[in-house]
């Protein structure tokens, strides 16, 4: 009985496991690949910064949509014909803009997306030290002790010493 | 000092607030065109079966004038939606329209002109989709309004609705050729 149950969490855990391993579903077909393993490998990096622009949330790594396979079409045609991993991918930001891009460039129009974090940190840490600098201070204030109270704890102290 | 302090979360969350209300009314499917201001792309198409010329670049530019480009296919449904209004502007002579067809299967670009009506000055066959993505093109139906010297000027995407044509696209067109 006891040795079903474990198996129940052994089974449980595998599958787990399975399900957080697994990486998104590659939507390259067989037909799409380059001959060169090497080269493949690159386009397929490539797909995966660059969004699907019909569907948006996906990369076109991992979309079926015709215009993304159009664009792994591109991305490979682009690094067959020598370009550099940067220059297939400025062919297509050419086209589609920015946006294509699943992580923003750092450049001026995106200085505050990317500092953003930090300075919510910054503030956050500021905020943090001043009211915890303060507190403690608060409270010895408030609960000062009276002096006959000072006197029955010296009696205290005293007994027990 | 204090009761101000208390009133920094209350601004922080009505800024935020303020931001993703404006988020809501944002359309995430329009994508900024990068073509705007700048000259058509160069291309050169095939006919469509069935038509003897197709469309290229040189061929609008050419003809100096304000026109549209709509890119549109059979299997496009919301092509549909937009159909009946690109018919009454050729019916009247109000713009040239001149169309790409979006990796249409050879025939079935030309079979939904004869079922529906061809609205189009001229139509090229993008069978591959090459032209489109040199446009930009996300989806269809999208339609750019070209001025005289051939640069881009405005990216509908999806359907020319009326409104979509009485507010922007015709005080657009009007303002260009006067230009």
């Amino acid at each position: 009985m006891r040795r079903r149950h474990e198996n129940i969490a052994m089974r449980t855990l595998l599958a787990l496991f399975a399900l957080f391993a697994a990486g998104a579903a590659l939507a390259v077909e067989p037909d799409e690949m380059l001959d060169d393993p090497a080269l493949e490998a690159r386009a397929q990096k490539l797909d995966e910064q660059l969004r699907c622009v019909t569907c948006q949330s996906q990369s076109i790594a991992e979309s079926n949509a015709p215009l993304a396979k159009d664009l792994r079409i591109i991305v490979r045609e682009r690094l067959s014909a020598g370009d550099s991993d940067a220059e297939a991918v400025d062919y297509v930001v050419e086209r589609y803009g920015d946006y294509v891009l699943l992580k923003p460039p750092f450049q001026t129009n995106t200085y505050f997306l990317w500092a953003f974090p930090a300075l919510v940190l910054i503030a956050g840490g500021a905020a943090a030290f001043f009211f915890l600098r303060r507190a403690p201070q608060r409270a010895v204030a408030a609960d000062a002790l009276s002096d006959d109270e000072e006197k029955e704890l010296q009696r205290i102290l005293d007994e027990r010493g | 000092m204090n009761r101000f302090a208390l009133l920094i979360p209350l601004g922080v969350f009505i800024i935020v607030g303020a931001v993703f209300a404006a988020g809501l009314w944002r359309d995430p499917s329009r994508i900024p065109s990068q073509l705007i201001d700048r000259p058509l792309p160069v291309f050169n198409l095939p006919p469509i079966e069935g038509f003897d010329e197709g469309l290229s670049s040189d061929h609008i530019i050419g003809e100096g004038e304000v026109a549209l480009i709509n890119v549109w296919g059979s299997w496009c449904v919301a092509c549909h939606i937009e159909h009946p209004l690109l018919m009454a502007l050729a019916e009247n002579d109000v713009i040239p329209i001149y169309g790409i067809d979006w990796k249409d299967k050879p025939g079935d670009g030309t079979a939904w002109l004869e079922r529906f009506g061809n609205p189009y000055t001229r139509i090229g066959d993008d069978m591959d989709g090459r032209v489109a993505i040199d446009f930009g093109v996300t989806g269809a139906p999208e339609t750019f309004v070209v001025d005289k010297q051939g640069r881009v000027r405005y990216k509908q995407v999806g359907p020319i609705t009326q409104q979509a044509w009485d507010d922007v696209l015709w005080p657009l067109i009007e303002e260009l050729r006067r230009s």
